[in-house]
C-alpha cells in the first residue's frame, strides 16, 4: 500500500485491478469515444481554419464601395408595357469612392484595422494576335495591397512588386497565351483605354478561375485604362481580428455613408455551413459522452452487486457511508480519466496517420490539421466529470447498502 | 481502545421485527435483556433460526432494534445517526463472521490494516507495525504477505480475528467463527480467541453450534425462538 494514497484510492485501485476485464473493456470504450472526439474536433477545426485561410487569401475582410446607384424606372404614365423592359439596373458605369483619400486615412487610423488599401477594378481584354481574352483588372498599390492579400506567397515566377508598366498574370492565363515573365501583353478596356505592359510576375492561387481571369496592374495604370482619373472603385481593409469584421463594417458604414461589405456578410452561406459543422460536432460529443456515461454506470452497477459482501464487511469494520460513496465515485472518475488519456493518445495517433494519408497528389497536405493540446486537457476533465456523474447512482446504491443484509447475502 | 466501563454491553427489552407493515411481518427477537461485563467470554447457542445472527447484527450496530435500548460501554445507541454508529462500531466492536470474512483483493496483513486505514484515512508505519504484530499474535507471520484468497479456511479466520482486534475493541462478536472448519482448525481458532481474551479486557460473544466449544466458555446463553431460554455460568475445565 502506497503511504501517499488515501484509503478510498487504495480500495478503488484494488477493486479496479481485480476486475481486470471489466475495467479494461470500459476503459477501452471510453478511450474509443474520446479518440473519436479528439480526431473529429481536430479535423473540423483544421478544416475551418483552412477554409478561412483560403477565403481570406483572395479576399479582403472589409470592402468599402460607393453607395449603390438606385436604378430608376423610366416611368411613363399609361405606358405599362414599357415598364418591364425598362425597369433594369443601368449598365453601371465605374464609379469612384467619393473622397477616397479621406476615407482611407480615416479607416487606416481606426482601432483594430491592420491595413487599408485603395483598389481600382474593372473589366478588360488581353489582345494577342488572334486571341482576345476577357480579364478582370485589379489596380493596386503594391505597398498596401500586398499586406492585404497574401499575393506574395502565390507568386511562382518573378515578383509582385509592380510599377506603372508592369502586370501580374495567373498561371493558367500565361500558359493559355504561351507567355512568361518578361513578355509583353496588350491590354484594352471598353472605355477605349489601351496599354502594353510587361509581365513582372506569375501567380498561382491554386484555383483555375482566378488563375485564368485575374490580372493585377498598378493603380495609376488602372485609373487611366478604366477612365477613372484619380478615383478608386473600392477601399479594402483587413483587421487584426477577422471575426469582428461585421461590427467594424457597420461602424465604417455609419461614419462614411458608403456601402461597406464584410467578408462575413458576403460569405453568409459559408458561415452557416461552419455553424452546422460545429453543431454536428457538439452533437457527436454529447452522444459519445452519454454512451461513455451509460457504459461506466452499468459496469459500476454490476460491480456494486459483485462487491456487496465486501461493502458489508467494510461497513462492519468501520468504513463510513461517505467513504463507500467516494470509493465508487472515484472508480467512475478514474475510469473516465484514464480512458480519456488513452483515448487522447489514440486520437493523436489517428491524426498523425491522417496527416500521412490525406495528402494531395503533389505531396502537400490536403488540409493542415490544427492540433490544440488543450483539447487533451478538455477531454480529460470532461471525461472525468462524466465518470463521476455516471458513478453517482451506483455509488449511492453502494453507500445505502444495508450491511446486515450484505453480509448475510 | 477498551472502555474502562465495567459493563461492555447492555440490552434492555430488545425487539426486532422484519417486514414491518407487510403481511409477512414477523418478530424475531421478543424483548431481550442481557448484560455482558468487561472481559467476559460468552457462548451464544441455540437452534438454527432462533435469532442468534439477528442479535449479533443488532449488537454490532449493523441493524437497529424495533424496540428497546442497546448500550455499548454504557453509551445508548438507538438514537445515534449512521455517522456516529459507524464511529462507535469502528472503535468498540470487532467482527468475525463465518465465511467470506476478508477482502480477496488484499493480503492478510492489509486486511488486518483496513479498519485502521478506514479510521485514519492514510496508511502509515505505525499501522503496518500494529497489523504485523497482530498477524504474529495469530501465528501467521509466514503468510502475512499472501493474498487472503490463497489462505486456508483456518488461516482466514485467524486473519479475521486479528482484524477484529486491531482497533482494541471492547467487544468481539463472532458468528460461528469455526462453523466451516475441521475439528483441529476449529480448536486452534477457539484457543486463539480464548488466549486473546485472557490477555486483555476484551469481551467475546461467540455464536457456536458446537457444544464442545461452548463448554470452553465462561458463560453460555441459549436462545430459543427469539427468547433467552437459559443463561448460565460455566466452569471451564482445564483442557
Ligand atoms: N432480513 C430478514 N428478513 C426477514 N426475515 C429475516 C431476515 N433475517 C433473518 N430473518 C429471519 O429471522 C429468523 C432468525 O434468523 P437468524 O437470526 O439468522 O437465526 P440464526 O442465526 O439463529 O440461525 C429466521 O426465521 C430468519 O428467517
Ligand atoms: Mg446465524
Amino acid at each position: 500500500m502506497n503511504s501517499a494514497m488515501p484509503f478510498e484510492w487504495i480500495l478503488a485501485i484494488r477493486f479496479m485491478r481485480q476486475a481486470r476485464m471489466q475495467t479494461l473493456l470500459i476503459m477501452a470504450g471510453v478511450a474509443l469515444g474520446v479518440s473519436v472526439i479528439v480526431f473529429i474536433s481536430a479535423l473540423i477545426s483544421g478544416l475551418q481554419t483552412n477554409l478561412f485561410k483560403r477565403t481570406l487569401d483572395f479576399q479582403a475582410q472589409i470592402i468599402i464601395l460607393p453607395p449603390k446607384e438606385i436604378s430608376r424606372p423610366l416611368h411613363q404614365a399609361g405606358d405599362g408595357a414599357m415598364l418591364a423592359t425598362l425597369v433594369q439596373p443601368r449598365a453601371q458605369r465605374l464609379q469612384s469612392v467619393d473622397q477616397w483619400q479621406t476615407v482611407l486615412a480615416q479607416v487606416a487610423k481606426m482601432d483594430g484595422v491592420s491595413v487599408a488599401a485603395p483598389v481600382v477594378s474593372g473589366a478588360g481584354f488581353i489582345v494577342r494576335g488572334e486571341a482576345n481574352k476577357a480579364v478582370g483588372l485589379t489596380g493596386i498599390e503594391p505597398e498596401t495591397y500586398l499586406k492585404l492579400i497574401a499575393l506574395n506567397s502565390k507568386i511562382i515566377a518573378g515578383t509582385a512588386n509592380i510599377t506603372g508598366t508592369d502586370m501580374l498574370v495567373g498561371l493558367d492565363l500565361a500558359k493559355d497565351l504561351g507567355v512568361w515573365t518578361g513578355d509583353k501583353l496588350n491590354l484594352q478596356t471598353a472605355s477605349g483605354g489601351t496599354a502594353t505592359l510587361s509581365i513582372r510576375g506569375i501567380f498561382d492561387y491554386g484555383n483555375s478561375g482566378m488563375n485564368s481571369r485575374s490580372v493585377y496592374i498598378a493603380l495609376r495604370t488602372a485609373q487611366s485604362l478604366l477612365d477613372l482619373a484619380g478615383g478608386v472603385t473600392s477601399v479594402e481593409v483587413n483587421l487584426d481580428a477577422p471575426f469582428t469584421a461585421e461590427t467594424v463594417a457597420q461602424t465604417i458604414q455609419a461614419q462614411t455613408g458608403l456601402k461597406v461589405d464584410s467578408w462575413i456578410a458576403t460569405n453568409a452561406q459559408f458561415f452557416s455551413a461552419l455553424e452546422a459543422q460545429s453543431m454536428s460536432n457538439t452533437v457527436i460529443r454529447f452522444f459519445v459522452g452519454l454512451t461513455a456515461a451509460l457504459g461506466i454506470a452499468s459496469v459500476l452497477v454490476v460491480s456494486v452487486v459483485q462487491k456487496s459482501k465486501a461493502i458489508g464487511i467494510l461497513r462492519a469494520t468501520g468504513t463510513s457511508r461517505q467513504q463507500i460513496l467516494r470509493l465508487f465515485l472515484l472508480q467512475g472518475a478514474l475510469t473516465g480519466l484514464i480512458g480519456s488519456l488513452l483515448g487522447a493518445f489514440v486520437g493523436w495517433l489517428f491524426l498523425i496517420a491522417w496527416r500521412n494519408i490525406a495528402i494531395n497528389a503533389d505531396g502537400t497536405q490536403l488540409f493542415p490539421i490544427t492540433f490544440d493540446p488543450m483539447l487533451f486537457v478538455y477531454a480529460a476533465v470532461g471525461a472525468t466529470l462524466v465518470g463521476i456523474l455516471a458513478a453517482l447512482f451506483p455509488a449511492l446504491q453502494a453507500a445505502r447498502l444495508d450491511p446486515a443484509v450484505a453480509i448475510r447475502g | 481502545m477498551a472502555d474502562f466501563n465495567a459493563i461492555t454491553l447492555q440490552l434492555k427489552g430488545i425487539r426486532k421485527a422484519y417486514n414491518i407493515g407487510l403481511p409477512a411481518e414477523t418478530e424475531v427477537l421478543h424483548g431481550l435483556d442481557l448484560t455482558i461485563e468487561r472481559g467476559e467470554f460468552v457462548a451464544l447457542i441455540g437452534p438454527s433460526g432462533s435469532g442468534k445472527s439477528t442479535l449479533l447484527n443488532l449488537i454490532g450496530l449493523l441493524d437497529k432494534p424495533t424496540a428497546g435500548e442497546l448500550l455499548i460501554t454504557g453509551q445508548p445507541t438507538t438514537q445515534l445517526q449512521d455517522r456516529e454508529l459507524t464511529l462507535l462500531r469502528a472503535k468498540a466492536i470487532g467482527f468475525v463472521f463465518q465465511f467470506h470474512n476478508l477482502l480477496p483483493e488484499f493480503t492478510a496483513l492489509e486486511n488486518v490494516m483496513l479498519p485502521l486505514l478506514a479510521a485514519r484515512g492514510r496508511p502509515d508505519e505505525a499501522m503496518r507495525l500494529r497489523a504485523a504484530e497482530l498477524i504474529e499474535q495469530v501465528g501467521l507471520t509466514d503468510v502475512g504477505k499472501h493474498l487472503s484468497n490463497d489462505l486456508s479456511g483456518g488461516q482466514q479466520q485467524r486473519v479475521a480475528i486479528a482484524r477484529a482486534l486491531v482497533m482494541q475493541p471492547a467487544l468481539v462478536l463472532a458468528d460461528e467463527p469455526t462453523g466451516n472448519l475441521d475439528t483441529k482448525a476449529a480448536d486452534n481458532v477457539f484457543d486463539l480467541l480464548r488466549r486473546v481474551n485472557e490477555a486483555s479486557d476484551t469481551s467475546f460473544l461467540i455464536v457456536t453450534h458446537d457444544p464442545r466449544l461452548a463448554q470452553r466458555c465462561d458463560r453460555i446463553i441459549e436462545l430459543v425462538d427469539g427468547r433467552i431460554d437459559s443463561d448460565k455460568a460455566n466452569r471451564v475445565s482445564p483442557p
